[in-house]
């Protein structure tokens, strides 16, 4: 191999046109998370009635809870949408400021999922119990997951617009993390209306 | 994806809208004021609007959306109803034949 | 504190698994030596594996698919030879080892030969051919590398510590649960292809985006090379389809190590539903394997026939077709899980549906050939030998698509020749093609044209020889994966197969000493590729050198045509001199990439012998480096003009000096 090799000194960051490259290739990995998801969906819809010796849906699902966590996640998407507002802006503060916002309440949601599971698995609604639970605990679960690591990709982006402030490159990263974040809201309709809804109704 | 295009109206707007489509769900389920088959409609429809909405005001797709991003989406539903759709039928088929 | 493993995880209870491991342990051990030997490790660390230049992790890529083909192939022959002597005895091999062979070819063959194979191409050739400096993600292109990589790497692995799945390549459960499969066996083979998986996944979004933003702003779609359209459309397939299998796989390990229930015969679980899953993904990756490869066809067809591609929009449009249609299938290897007569019948003309398209592409590819002035490069051959073989192939196909006739032959070594017999032309020898095509373009000298013949001919007579008794065998109610038999008829059958068997090793040895050869005598005058246009190319990645310099293209190329390079030169502007230029940002090199790959090996090591203190400590690690990458900005460096100057004119230089001509390698 005697492929040309040169030697450079400066290191320059990205140009705004390999940021909107980068916003395209956001979009697909969203598109193929959300393939992720349908299987799932699909999965839970296969295999709801197979409760076997467990319980059924309407016996472990609480309207009021759900209420409240889907309250939770659709005010942490607009809190989310001011921050990306300030930050088009350039109100550093105000950015920070809704970022927080927006972990509070996704950490309401966060709390409300784990002791709604926490709830399931001490009165005998495990995983491990059914083929329904085990389509439930993953679906839901997998959302949530996405959840809590979006609240670390908040975290870190709070990090860097204090330390960075708002670059170009660190306005396109929390241009992002807020594509990933409106997204998982979307999932959670979803969640919501096949689901738990469907649970009470049958 | 122009995150200069959205405004607070935008932003509020969409809140408003998702709040009362949630709200509608909710409601239909809670009460339980209509037959089933028109709650799971309503369910659906609004659910369907609701995600347009987010779609529109939350992640900014409009007419000014790249023509790839819209592509790329319809790719995806394309697939995903195959998928979903496909998987769906398979298996309520084979519980139907299985007398399950 | 080690989970399961123990000393009893060591081979030393069969010679014929201590041997395996011991030549995978030797192997790893004298690679390590010749490097430390030489001193080459700080090279090996600064130009390879922490590059982000794709054409470099695309050999990466060809290198590993080349180890891979080894260990796969004599997975092969140990099949071949069980088989060939196990008439009313045990044969060789202990039946669960038999097994684990048979698991094992189809795992590698699949997930880590042809998948690393293609996209070693494709990370060579594509950005290249549209005109571009790098991939729309470098540093992504460098995990899905080492991703795939680390998955390889559990499969070997499973030759020293602990034994591999006995469950086939597919992994069916309830077998594959932990009930009937207790050991660790399964788990390698669902970490290593999770793992690999999410690589593949990350590759296809990489050149959907690479395709569709950074080509040449001249070049509109259906100006691209064909090559370039099979590679957007497997990359949409690879992007799609890959997530399904992430899903069937990780539920799949769920049910092992967590007790869920998705796949259980007890508690409602429904193992048909993993069918269903794995194939969603399963029928879209036999297209993914095959499209690239006819798009090197196409490519070569064009080139060495001397014409234009003939019907390149129907080859554009068939491309897509099948695309779609490779969505629409999957139901068809399960026909005979027990689906009603109309949901068989749906599926089973959707599959017959997707072969209209590919007999167009046939037709194309043989009227390009009509009236051309032929040259029988390696790469051709293989091309020619694919037309031929592929359409019994195709035809054995479209006869097991119809459902009743599939209940007959399903699981019958007649499945087992049908997927050979398309796999091997339709993919094997494309990638083989596009590595004997696109060789000098990659390294800068050319393969010796001799052994390339040889092995040409040892693969394709081999494959005749293996294959075709397998679909006799089929007709005479020999099923697939059986390490004994007592049917007398069968066993000349299976005799003459590992007699193929032994011609497509010699054809492996030919492509060795093709190797040893081709770099033996790298320097001579006549091997050297100095123009970079060694065959009279079409497309643009003719143009730059071979190797091309780090950038690709001094100056961005403007396309007018298809078949942008041919145009170029007949209007006499293919070489023309570029000046000004001006300074490149490129990717800067990071060794992240390798770390994640290091972590996703240990993770997928750890989960499968419950060690889970590590897999705590790689889930932080890999936490670690995203946020760490995630916070760079400074990830380019900048090449300055005045280097592309000094490093261009010294090309022109040559060029002029050089007394050939572009182009006539062959005369």
């Amino acid at each position: 191999m005697n492929s040309y090799r040169p030697t450079t000194s400066r290191s320059p960051g990205p140009t705004e046109e390999t940021l909107d490259v980068r916003d395209f290739g956001f979009w697909l990995y969203l598109m193929t998370d959300a393939v992720i998801f349908s299987l799932l969906f699909a999965t839970y819809v296969v295999m709801f009635q197979n409760t076997a010796t467990g319980p059924l849906p309407v016996e472990v699902f609480d309207i009021k809870h759900v209420f409240a966590e889907t309250m939770f996640l659709l005010v942490s998407s607009v809190t989310f949408g001011f921050a990306s507002l300030a930050c088009v802006r350039e109100h550093k503060g105000q950015a920070i400021i809704w970022l927080i916002v927006t972990i509070i309440f996704g950490l309401g949601f966060i709390s409300l999922e784990v002791a709604e599971f926490v709830g399931m698995i001490n009165s005998g609604a495990a995983p491990q119990t059914s083929g329904f639970l085990t389509a439930f605990f993953s679906l839901v679960g997998t959302h949530g997951a996405h959840v809590s690591l979006g609240m670390i990709g908040i975290t870190v982006m709070i990090f860097q617009i204090l330390i960075k402030g708002l670059t170009s490159p660190v306005k396109s990263r929390l241009h992002r993390l807020g594509m990933f974040w409106h997204f998982l809201d979307i999932v959670w309709i979803g969640i919501f209306s096949i689901v738990y809804m469907p649970a009470w109704l049958i | 994806m122009q995150p200069h295009s959205s405004n607070t109206r935008k932003l509020v707007t969409g809140f408003v809208l998702a709040l009362a489509l949630t709200l509608i769900a909710f409601a239909a389920v809670w009460t339980l004021a209509f037959p089933v088959e028109l709650t799971f409609g309503i369910i659906a429809i609004s659910a369907l609007f609701q995600v347009a909405v987010h779609l529109h005001y939350f992640l900014g797709i409009d007419s000014k959306t790249p023509v790839e991003n819209i592509l790329a989406m319809a790719f995806a539903g394309v697939l995903i109803f195959l998928m979903v759709g496909g998987s769906l039928w398979i298996m309520f088929d084979l519980y139907e034949r299985m007398m399950m | 504190m080690l989970g399961r493993l123990g000393f009893d995880s060591l081979p030393f209870y069969s010679p014929v698994a201590f041997g395996g491991a011991s030549v995978t342990v030797l192997g790893g051990l004298a690679v390590f030596v010749l490097v430390t030997y030489f001193g080459k490790w700080r090279y090996f660390w600064e130009e390879w594996l922490t590059s982000l230049d794709h054409k470099r992790i695309g050999i990466m890529y060809i290198v590993l698919a080349l180890i891979m083909l080894v260990r796969g192939f004599v997975d092969a022959l140990m099949m071949r030879a069980q088989q060939a002597i196990a008439l009313n005895n045990n044969g060789y091999l202990a039946p669960e080892h038999f097994d684990q062979v048979f698991s094992s070819h189809g795992t590698i063959m699949i997930f880590f030969m042809a998948m690393p194979f293609l996209t070693g191409l494709v990370n060579i050739v594509v950005p290249q051919q549209i005109g571009a400096r790098d991939v729309a993600f470098p540093f992504m292109n460098s995990i899905s590398l080492w991703l795939t990589a680390a998955g390889a790497a559990l499969v070997m692995v499973s030759l020293v510590i602990g034994k591999f799945s006995t469950a086939g390549w597919t992994g069916y459960p309830p077998y594959s649960g932990a009930l009937y499969s207790p050991g660790v066996g399964v788990d390698y083979w669902v970490w290593a292809v999770l793992i690999s998986g999410i690589g593949s996944t990350m590759t296809g979004i990489n050149f959907i985006v690479t395709i569709i933003k950074c080509r040449t702003p001249s070049m509109r779609l259906m100006q691209m090379p064909l090559f370039t359209w099979t590679i957007l459309c497997t990359s949409a397939l690879m992007a799609f389809a890959f997530p399904a299998l992430t899903v069937v796989t990780a539920m799949l390990a769920l049910d092992r190590v967590l007790e869920f229930h998705f796949f259980t015969n007890a508690l409602g679980g429904n193992m048909m539903n993993y069918v269903n899953l794995f194939w969603i993904w399963g029928h879209p990756e036999v297209y993914i394997l095959i499209l690239p490869a006819f798009g090197v066809y196409s490519e070569v067809t064009a080139t060495f026939s001397q014409k234009r591609l003939f019907g390149y929009k129907s080859l554009v449009y068939a491309t897509a077709a099948i695309t779609i249609l490779s969505f629409s299938v999957w139901l068809h290897h399960f026909f005979t899980m027990g689906s009603g007569p109309n949901v068989n019948a749906v599926f089973g003309m959707a599959t017959m549906i997707i072969a209209v398209p590919t007999g167009v592409k046939i037709f194309d590819w043989v009227f390009t050939m009509y009236k051309g002035r032929i040259i029988f490069h390696p790469s051709m051959l293989f091309t020619i030998g694919f037309l031929i073989t592929f359409v019994i192939g195709g035809v054995s196909g479209v006869l097991l698509a119809i459902p009743p006739a599939d209940f007959l032959m399903h699981n019958s070594t007649f499945l087992v020749a049908h997927f050979h017999n398309v796999l091997i032309p339709g993919a094997v020898f494309g990638y083989f093609a596009g590595f004997q095509y696109w060789f000098p373009k990659a390294v800068g000298f050319k393969l010796n044209k001799k052994w390339g013949v040889r092995s040409f001919w040892f693969w394709i007579i081999g494959f005749y020889v293996a294959f075709m008794p397998l679909y006799a065998l089929g007709f005479l109610g020999m099923t697939r994966r059986m390490e004994r038999y007592e049917l007398a008829e069968w066993q000349p059958y299976l005799m003459v197969a590992a007699l193929g068997a032994l011609f497509v090793l010699m054809g492996i040895i030919c492509q060795g000493m093709q190797l040893y050869v081709s770099i033996r005598d790298r320097d001579r005058e006549q091997n050297m590729d100095v123009t970079g246009d060694p065959y009279n190319g079409r497309t643009l990645e003719w143009q730059t050198s071979s190797p091309p310099a780090e950038y690709n293209f001094a100056k961005i190329p403007e396309v007018r045509e298809l078949d942008a390079f041919w145009d170029m030169k007949q209007r006499g502007v293919a070489y023309a001199p570029q000046a000004p230029y001006e300074d490149i940002h490129l990717p800067r090199n990071t060794g992240i990439g390798v770390f994640l790959g290091g972590l996703g090996f240990l993770l997928g090591f750890a989960v499968t012998w419950y060690i889970w203190w590590l897999v705590a400590l790689c889930f932080i690690g890999i936490l670690t480096c995203l946020i760490v990458r995630a916070s760079q900005d400074h990830t380019f460096e900048i090449i300055p003009a005045a280097e592309i100057e000094a490093h261009e004119t010294a090309r022109f230089k040559a060029l002029a000096e050089h007394k050939q001509a572009p182009g006539d390698f062959w005369s």
